[in-house]
Formats: structure tokens, C-alpha cells, sequence
């Protein structure tokens, strides 16, 4: 005996196509309105002030010889005519990753909190990212049509499941005692949450983020292949080419960009003294003169 | 339920501000059955076997009056930590009323609660329990931060708390680059912020080392001598129990053994899981003078017209060595051996007994703590006679029963 199960997803989708046509327009409204916004934003800096600001960044949160490096390496994207495909990824990633953060946060917090809640949504999450990425492709061009907005949505789906699970677990390892603490000096479990088990989870939360900029970057590759846009389509373009040199550009030009947040989004999560911070955090750290030693 | 309460000593006048009656906390899914298992008499392990829940505190009832420092006592797994985290319901009680000031903790609303953790109790913990991410004045001032209290208002009082606990000028540091015992420091600052007026300490100061721990012991007594609070100190250290304690509660198995001042427990142990408690305490420390003394020499009292051969002949009778010679109203006046007494009749001194006084031997106050008058016992070829602070004898000292009074901790 023998099950169809494509069958009955293919007259899901068309009974939701059907059935939810506004629903989708307003879904996508929303998507293409933050990710055009974003970019737009990107496309209209220009390369130098973008450059300048990636530099600096990488001055302030990881130190001098990143620095070099981010500036050595973007000189090499935009030499190889790759700087507003990149752009374009990277606006894509935001994009997505800001959708997946909206999401996933709350969703993160309520697992933590609650142990149902947890239990139903950890076999999504499980199947979210066990599904071949490619499959999320069909669903979101057949409901969204092709181009950045459908990219996004099939980004985010791929990628939010870490900052869901690293949220939840963030907050599930906050030490009993300070939760006691708080407790003991009478917060409410909404002062519980922002003042004691989000700025401890925050090392955690921030590892989750950094692993979902990572997932969305590798789908956002693949997302061109529904018009998505950016180095995807370079990467595309020598695949069905099969013109190594265009293929081996793009994949190059992926790779920097990843390292790049990687090194950035990674040193969110944790204290670190860059050139930036010795030269303009130690006044802020100096102690003001107290009363009593006056 | 064995236990001693209500001492005639001094404090008892003070008014009761933690009345706790008949509390029960059983964790576990199935507390009903278990109360019920318990008060059919079942053992722990019996009730565990049959609702898989444990017992952590068993009917305890007891008083903690205010302004004192009420130290709950046992080894771990005894239910002692859980006690004092049912007074402010960390841990909710399974049944029992705790109240303080009259009103039932156990069953005021939410809100309420929330208001009185603010207000009036706040609790110091054995790992610090300080925020990471918070500098020292932020951690110290959470209570009035999520109190509502203003920024301007609250880093005030924030300071002012750590310069009472003596931690002046490291406002801004960070909590990992503190000593444990300036954590703790921090810990105790936070806590006292809020002037609150009921301060719990679980195992406060059992993380530091012995001697940050001595002194973090006398500061809390020196900041309740400045400002006396209901402190309620959990602490599985009798030497620590017996320093800074006005009285103590020992638990056993999630029962309360015994609660009484530091000398009753000590005089009057009510079973041998408290008395196990003094192997390692330093008797000395514990005991008075007067606690030793005891009225086994002859006393003979001064009055007109009696002879020393009436005394001597005493002595002969008892087959004693000395003489303490007291007053009608029993005050100390001298102490004289049976050589000195017989040299003076012989040269037919006009007062018997006051040229017979050995010299050198002075009295000691009942008040003294045995450890300070070890020396003077132990030189001294006589038992040393001990007098109350009107001067009146309570009895004497001697080495032997030195050493029986040394050797019951061992």
C-alpha cells in the first residue's frame, strides 16, 4: 500500500493559493518592503563610505590585522566587479536575518518559558532544518513568485532555527541562583526577563544570531536560483556556463563576505578591547570621583 | 516533636516579627498523600517509595523575634536552606502559615509579595548570586532598580550601602575582578540598599575562606549593632552559629530539633545529632566561667564571734585543702587554706581570717569567657574562685573540672 504524499501537498498549496491570496500579498508586502529598503540603502552608498565602514567595524569589535584584512579583501570583491552583487547579498542576508530575529526571539523567550511550548515547536525547528534547502524553493516561488521577496522567505525559514534554539537554551541556562536573586528583590517575571535572563543569555542569543547570518548567507546563494539576486547569480551563471573562473569569482566573493560577519557578528556576543575600545573606552572606564573618597 | 523553646533570657521581651506554624514543604507531584503518609508516621524513604515525593521541611514551628540574629542550623539535606526560602516564597510551602508581622506570607497575593520582597525582606546567597553583566554600584542597586526607585536616587543609596559594608571607591569595577570576599561584600550591600527590615543569608559566608570569614562575621554583627535588623542566617557551621547567633535552630531531616540561645543548645543538647554538632567547636569558646563553677568547696561565712577552729574543723571534715569566706549576703570576702588559717590562729591575730587571705588569688567574673581564664586556672595551686557582677560567689574552678568541661567536645 502505497501513500501519496506530494499529492496531498501539491492541493495544500493550491487550496492555500486559493484560499489566502491577500494573506500572501500582505506577507510579501511586508518582506519586500524591509528588504528593498535595505536594498536600496546598500546599493546607494558608495563604495568607498561602505568600504570605510566595514573597515571600522572590524577595527572596533576585532582588531588592527582584521582591519587589513577586510580592506584587502573588499578592494579584491570590488576588483573583480563583484561589489554591488555583494551588496545585494548582503542586503538579502540582513534582510532575512532581521525577519528571523522578529521571529525567532519571541519564539526563542516562549520556549524558554514554557516547557509545551517547547515540546510543540523543537520538531519544527528539527524539520526546518533537516529539509533540503532547495525544497523551500518551490513553495516560496509558487506563493510568492520569483525575485528577493521569495528569496527572503525561503532564507528565513532555512536559517531562523539557531537563534530559535540558542534563545531558548540561552535562557534555560541562566544560573537558578540568579534567577533566585532576582526573585528574592522582587522583579516581575517581565523585569525577570530583561533585566536577568536576556543580558545572561546574550553570549548564547549571540551565537544563535551568528549562526543564523551564516545559514541565511549559504541560502541566499541558492535563492538565486528564483531570482533572488546578488553573487548567487554569479555563482549560477558559471555554473550553467560551466565557466570555472566566473564560478570560483563569485564563490570567492561569498566566502569574504562570510568571513567578514562571522569575525564581526561573532565578537558581538563577547567583550573585546580592539584597538577602538583601548583608545576610547578607558576614559569611560575610570572610576567618577565618589563622595566618600573626597 | 522534641524541641525546647521559649528561654527566660534576656531578648525574650522583644516582639515576635516571623511567626512560623506548622510548614510543611514536600516536593515532589503527590503532597497531599505525602502529608498524610507523614502524619500517619511513615519515614522519608517510606513516603518516597510510595509518591516518589521528599520531605523537605516537616512541621516546623517556631518564632524569630525582631531585631535578632536567628541562625537556622543543620547539615546539608537537613531542609535549612529550604526553610529560609519558604519565609520569602522562593519556594512555595506546601501547607502551614508563615507570617510576618501578622500578615501570612504563604497566602498573600502575587502583587503583594512582590511589594514585600521590595520592601521588606532581602536575601544574601552562599555563591554571591551577583549579575555579571552589572558593575558593583549596578548589582548593589538591582533591588531599588526593579523597585522603580530613580536612577539618581537609587545610585545614591547604592553607595551609601557599599560604604557601610566598607567597600568604598570600586563602583565601577567589574563583578569578576572582585575577591570572594568583597563579592560577598557587594552581595551584603545589595541586600541592605533597600532597608529592609528582615535580611536572610543562606550560607553567607561559607564560600570564603576562614579568616574573610571571621571578619565578614563581625562586620554583620557591627552593622546590626548599628542598625539592628531580624536577620535570619542559614549556616551548617557551629563555631560560626555560636559567634554570631543570639539564638539558633537546629533541623534534622527537614525537622526542627531544638531552638534555644547559644548555652542552651550547648548545656541542654536535645538529642545526639546536636550534640554531634560540638565535636569540632572549641568549647572554650562557648562556655562562661560561670558555667563551670561549681559549689563543691567549703564555704564558710564571716560573722562575729566565730572562731577559725570552727573553720578548720569544717575543712578537716571535708577533707579540704582551702576555705572560700563569704559574707551574710554571700559576697566574696577572701579565700584561705587550711596552712595559712593555722599560722595566723597561732599568732593570735585579732581578725582570724582576713590575715589569712592567700594572697594572689583573684576572682573571676562569671561573665568571662573560658577560653580567657584557661591560663589563670591552670597556674593557680587552688581551685579560682567565680563571683557574679555584684560580687557575690557562684563557685569555684578547679583543673580537674577544667579538663572534664574541655574534654566533652572531644
Amino acid at each position: 500500500m502505497t501513500f501519496d504524499i506530494g499529492d496531498g501537498v501539491d492541493s495544500a498549496v493550491n487550496y492555500i493559493l486559493d484560499n489566502f491570496a491577500p494573506l500572501l500579498d500582505m506577507i510579501a508586502a511586508a518582506i519586500g518592503t524591509v528588504t528593498n529598503s535595505i536594498q536600496a540603502t546598500l546599493l546607494a552608498t558608495p563604495m568607498v563610505l561602505g568600504l570605510t565602514i566595514f573597515v571600522l567595524l572590524s577595527l572596533w569589535r576585532v582588531g588592527l590585522g582584521f582591519a587589513v584584512f577586510t580592506a584587502l579583501s573588499l578592494w579584491l570583491v570590488e576588483h573583480m566587479g563583484l561589489w554591488s552583487a555583494m551588496m545585494e547579498t548582503l542586503s538579502l542576508v540582513l534582510a532575512s536575518t532581521l525577519v528571523a530575529m522578529v521571529i525567532g526571539l519571541p519564539l526563542g523567550i516562549a520556549m524558554a518559558r514554557n516547557d509545551r511550548v517547547a515540546t510543540a515547536v523543537r520538531p519544527v525547528l528539527d524539520l526546518m532544518q533537516t529539509m533540503p534547502a532547495f525544497v523551500y524553493l518551490i513553495p516560496a516561488a509558487m506563493f510568492f513568485g520569483l525575485g528577493a521577496v521569495p528569496g527572503t522567505i525561503a532564507t528565513v525559514i532555512f536559517s531562523m532555527p539557531p537563534v530559535v534554539r540558542l534563545t531558548n537554551l540561552g535562557i534555560r541556562q541562566v544560573h537558578a541562583e540568579f534567577i533566585e536573586a532576582g526573585n528574592a528583590f522582587g522583579c516581575t517575571a517581565t523585569q525577570l526577563l530583561f533585566k536577568v535572563q536576556l543580558p545572561n543569555a546574550m553570549p548564547s542569543i549571540m551565537a544563535g544570531i551568528n549562526q543564523t547570518i551564516m545559514l541565511s548567507l549559504s541560502m541566499v546563494v541558492i535563492a538565486s536560483m528564483i531570482g533572488a539576486g546578488g553573487i548567487g547569480n554569479t555563482v549560477l551563471t558559471g555554473i550553467q556556463r560551466l565557466d570555472v573562473g566566473t564560478g570560483f569569482e563569485g564563490g570567492i566573493a561569498v566566502v569574504i563576505l562570510a568571513v567578514i560577519l562571522d569575525r564581526i557578528t561573532q565578537s558581538l556576543g563577547k567583550e573585546r578591547a580592539g584597538l577602538w575600545r583601548a583608545l576610547f573606552r578607558r576614559q569611560a572606564q575610570q572610576p567618577l570621583a565618589s563622595p566618600a573618597t573626597a | 516533636m522534641a524541641y525546647a523553646t521559649e528561654s527566660d533570657l534576656p531578648g525574650n521581651d522583644r516582639p515576635v516579627k516571623i511567626s512560623i506554624r506548622n510548614v510543611f514543604k514536600v516536593f515532589g507531584d503527590r503532597p497531599e498523600k505525602a502529608i498524610e503518609l507523614l502524619k500517619a508516621g511513615r519515614t522519608k524513604s517510606e513516603i518516597h517509595a510510595a509518591t516518589g515525593c521528599t520531605i523537605g521541611v516537616k512541621d516546623a514551628s517556631f518564632d524569630i523575634r525582631a531585631g535578632e540574629i536567628f541562625v537556622i542550623m543543620g547539615l546539608s539535606g537537613s531542609g535549612k536552606s529550604t526553610m529560609l526560602r519558604l519565609i520569602n516564597r522562593l519556594i512555595e510551602p506546601t501547607s502551614g502559615s508563615i507570617e510576618i508581622e501578622g500578615r501570612d506570607v504563604a497566602r498573600m497575593p502575587r502583587s503583594e509579595l512582590i511589594a514585600l520582597r521590595r520592601r521588606d525582606i532581602s536575601m544574601v546567597f552562599q555563591s554571591f548570586a551577583l549579575l555579571p553583566n552589572r558593575t558593583v554600584i549596578d548589582n548593589a542597586a538591582f533591588g531599588l532598580e526593579v523597585a522603580g526607585i530613580g536612577e539618581e536616587e537609587r545610585r545614591q543609596r547604592a553607595r551609601a550601602a557599599l560604604k557601610a559594608v566598607g567597600l568604598d571607591g570600586h563602583d565601577h569595577s567589574r563583578i569578576d575582578q572582585l575577591s570572594g570576599g568583597m563579592k560577598q561584600r557587594v552581595g551584603l550591600a545589595r541586600a541592605l540598599a533597600n532597608e529592609p527590615t528582615v535580611l536572610l543569608m543562606d550560607e553567607a559566608f561559607s564560600a570564603l575562606d576562614p579568616l574573610i570569614r571571621t571578619e565578614m562575621q563581625d562586620e554583620l554583627v557591627r552593622l546590626q549593632a548599628e542598625h539592628s535588623r531580624t536577620i535570619v542566617f542559614v549556616s551548617h557551621d557551629l563555631d560560626e552559629a555560636m559567634r554570631i547567633g543570639d539564638r539558633i535552630c537546629i533541623m534534622q531531616n527537614g525537622e526542627v530539633v531544638q531552638v534555644g540561645t547559644p548555652d542552651e543548645i550547648v548545656l541542654k543538647p536535645a538529642n545526639d545529632y546536636v550534640r554531634s554538632f560540638f565535636r569540632n567547636v572549641d568549647v572554650s569558646q562557648v562556655f562562661r566561667a560561670g558555667d563551670v563553677a561549681r559549689k563543691t568547696q567549703v564555704t564558710i561565712i564571716e560573722r562575729q564571734g566565730v572562731s577559725a577552729a570552727a573553720a578548720l574543723e569544717r575543712m578537716d571534715h571535708h577533707d579540704r585543702d582551702v576555705a572560700i569566706i563569704l559574707g551574710r549576703d554571700k559576697r566574696y570576702h577572701g579565700m584561705v587554706s587550711r596552712n595559712s588559717l593555722i599560722q595566723t590562729n597561732r599568732e593570735g591575730a585579732s581578725d582570724p581570717y582576713r590575715q589569712a587571705f592567700l594572697a594572689g588569688i583573684e576572682p573571676i567574673s562569671a561573665s568571662e569567657s573560658l577560653s580567657n581564664v584557661l591560663g589563670r586556672v591552670a597556674a593557680s595551686a587552688f581551685p579560682v574562685p567565680v563571683v557574679d557582677e555584684a560580687n557575690r560567689y557562684l563557685g569555684s574552678i578547679s583543673k580537674s573540672a577544667l579538663l572534664e568541661t574541655l574534654d566533652r567536645s572531644a
